[in-house]
């Protein structure tokens, strides 16, 4: 899969498995139902198990499996829906997963500030798009307004105000 | 009048940069139409019926002369020498070109503005009371908070892609100016027992197709929880608002679908388990958004002026304005001044770019060099000596902007309608010019008194028409235009949607059925009554009987 991370494009061997296909060799990424159906034998594989919530699914459903997957995907059937930012966050700032977040379907380069922002730190952009361009929409501002648990210190920070 | 630091002067920069990046790619065809629009509408940019229309922020209805000379400007350099304030307190162009819209922003980032956020699923423009700072009623100013909301607000990461618009208004005043309860958040500063100033939260209030009055969920907010009450609201809105059906989506559906309680309940587990901290309104925070605020440079008076008292006595038509279009102020020796857009020259809530500029001339000489946009399409100067009120007065006579007709029936809400807008059936400025052609003689608008009609062109109330004591609203049969009416509403203390009155009316019925309604009122009328107070006390039968009941008599007569 074509991912961004850390400022750069890179091809890493993640795979998106559709429920009810056969298990491929290697790392995977599991819808939320078959990892809660077939948690054991996933972990007994060899190669990585990562989880893919949609923007229905509430990332709880996950906090107690949190040390044990690298990843979690976050899936966006259409750039306009914004669930999933409420969904990182979450996973982020209240239950303190330390693990790739990946921005998984519509992805696109103009979302991608807001996604950051919310603790999503690999985004897999849709088919076709120029991932070398949008790496320039990380970096639309320099400064920003609200604390949400990214490494950006929030202007009224900066201001000395406290 | 807040003041941008270099920090808000770089987010609006680096706004100005990034649209420009977006709409070369959409231009240059990298950017597909249905990936371009939302962020086009984050950026107040519609493509419309003649031309784009764009809107322009105003943050809580607030102008400095300055602003309001480049607004001027941009008229005149970029549109057709005129613009339109809005209900939200904003203004709309209505022929910029698409290609210069981004050098529109760069003009607008200059003057410390901008369009973040007029448009789109997002967090809208903050609104509030024009009468903000000066009202006698005022527990606190409001427009700190409005501030902090609004920087708070802007290219918040989470809520940017909302399940639909999402707007917010605040008062600080017992009595409510700023339409508040139709909001999907109000916020009515109040104090609790121990006398702390705080907020009285309501939720999925809303016009549209499915209007509601909102709901309290909290009687008591402390200050610094301001933000993180926020933000718990719109996560639960977020997450459980719903997303399959655009009509649907607004956050009072989700809060009558759940009930009120269970709203609350769910706005409240969210803010117990977040992290409250990070969010608090900190003293010196608060602090240092009040510094930034320019106060206006007041002098000691104590009362009105006499060359005033002397002015009232000797000018008839001076004092018929005095006594529509100023309002009482919390100094002496002050007034607050309506300036109407009203007029009989031009649709409701229009200003040409000559005006524009004459009113910031004005508002630097009278009123501390600041404007303030209304929700009724109006602006005010807020800060006037009443010494100086008769050289206001013949300064804004000389730009036909001292028409005395605040608060009458003249002094219409009005979308733009099918003149401009794609969403419309029906037409509202003309209507608005109809009424405002029959109803001229002062005598009788001053006799009907506090009448608030508000029309929309569609069912998507841009024009409040739910809430106007008379609400019209425009619709289309087959092809023709006809308009509903309805009475009672009101979008002030006493928030209430209106009733329907009967079948829609042919466009040329509108202004007889509106005297036939009048007639009514003023046969009922009991002392000082307002037409609301009236309806609410004689109820809908009289009105119904006296349009339709006639038109049944023609019926079996003929």
């Amino acid at each position: 899969m074509k991912v961004i991370k850390n400022n750069t494009v890179v091809n890493d061997a993640w795979q998106l498995v559709d429920d009810g296909a056969e298990l491929p060799a290697g790392d995977v990424i599991v819808s939320l139902g078959r990892w809660q159906q077939e948690r054991d034998a996933l972990l007994a594989r060899d190669g990585q198990v990562g989880v893919a919530l949609t923007g229905d699914q509430d990332p709880a459903a996950l906090a107690d499996d949190l040390d044990q997957l690298p990843l979690i995907g976050l899936l966006f059937p259409k750039f306009t829906d914004g669930r999933n930012y409420s969904s990182a966050r979450l996973l982020r700032e209240r239950f303190g997963y330390k693990g790739e977040l990946r921005a998984l379907g519509n992805v696109l380069r103009d979302q991608l500030f807001y996604m950051q922002r919310c603790g999503i730190d690999a985004f897999a952009l849709a088919e076709g798009r120029d991932a070398d361009a949008a790496l320039q929409s990380l970096r639309d501002f320099s400064k920003v307004y609200q604390d949400t648990g990214d490494s950006a210190t929030p202007v009224w920070r900066l201001r000395g105000a406290v | 009048m807040y003041q941008y630091d270099n920090y808000d002067q770089t987010i609006v920069d680096e706004r100005v940069a990034q649209f420009r990046d977006q709409t070369e790619r959409f231009l240059a065809g990298q950017l597909a139409d249905d990936e371009y629009r939302p962020l086009r509408l984050m950026n107040g940019l519609y493509l419309q019926r003649h031309a784009p229309m764009l809107r322009v922020a105003i943050p809580y209805g607030l102008l400095s002369s300055d602003q309001l000379r480049m607004l001027a400007h941009i008229a005149r350099k970029y549109d057709k020498n005129y613009g339109h304030f809005s209900t939200r307190q904003n203004i709309q162009y209505n022929w910029p070109r698409l290609e210069q819209v981004p050098d529109i922003l760069a003009d607008l980032a200059s003057v410390q503005m901008h369009a973040i956020q007029t448009s789109g699923n997002c967090i809208r423009n903050v609104t509030s009371d024009h009468l903000a700072g000066v009202a006698a009623d005022e527990i606190e100013d409001p427009r700190p908070y409005c501030e902090i909301l609004r920087q708070w607000s802007t290219f918040h990461p989470e809520f940017s892609y909302l399940p639909r618009k999402f707007k917010i208004a605040v008062t600080g005043a017992t009595e409510d100016r700023a339409a508040v309860a139709v909001h999907d958040i109000g916020f009515y500063m109040t104090r609790n027992d121990t006398g702390e100033v705080g907020f009285r939260v309501l939720v999925g209030g809303g016009l549209g197709r499915t209007p509601y009055i909102g709901a309290i969920i909290r009687e008591f907010l402390p200050k610094r929880d301001l933000l993180s009450y926020s933000e718990a609201i719109l996560r639960v809105y977020n997450r459980f608002g719903r997303r399959d059906n655009k009509y649907k989506a607004r956050i009072k559906i989700l809060v009558n679908a759940l009930g009120a309680a269970e709203f609350a309940t769910r706005v409240e587990d969210e803010w117990q388990q977040m992290d409250r901290d990070a969010l608090t309104l900190t003293d010196a925070a608060l602090a240092d958004i009040k510094r930034r605020f320019t106060t206006p440079d007041y002098q000691a008076f104590d009362g009105d002026a006499p060359a005033f008292a002397a002015k009232l006595g000797e000018d008839a038509a001076f004092k018929r304005w005095v006594s529509r279009n100023t309002h009482a102020h919390k100094l002496p020796g002050y007034r607050a001044v309506s300036v109407s857009l009203k007029t009989p020259e031009r649709p409701p809530g229009d200003a040409t770019d000559a005006q524009m500029d004459t009113l910031a001339d004005l508002a630097e000489r009278y009123s501390a060099a600041e404007i303030r946009v209304t929700h009724e399409q109006n602006l005010v100067f807020a800060d006037v000596a009443t010494q100086d009120l008769y050289a206001l007065w013949q300064g804004l006579d000389a730009l036909g902007l001292a028409v005395p007709n605040i608060g009458t029936l003249t002094d219409m809400i009005c979308c733009p309608g099918l003149d401009f807008c794609a969403l419309a059936n029906a037409g509202s400025i003309p209507i608005a010019a109809d009424i405002t052609n029959a109803f001229n003689d002062y005598d009788y608008l001053y006799d009907i008194g506090e009448l608030k009609i508000k029309m929309s062109g569609c069912m998507n109330a841009c024009g409040h028409h739910h809430v106007g004591h008379i609400g019209i609203l425009g619709v289309d049969k087959k092809g023709v235009e006809f308009y509903q009416l309805t009475l009672g509403g009101s979008a002030a203390s006493d928030a209430v949607l209106g009733d329907r009155l009967g079948p829609a009316l042919e466009k040329e019925r509108v202004v007889p059925v509106i005297r036939s309604l009048l007639d009514v009122y003023l046969e009922h009328r009991q002392e000082d009554e307002r037409f609301l107070d009236t309806y609410r006390r004689i109820g809908m039968t009289p009105f119904k009987d006296r349009v339709y009941g006639a038109e049944d008599e023609i019926r079996r007569s003929a």
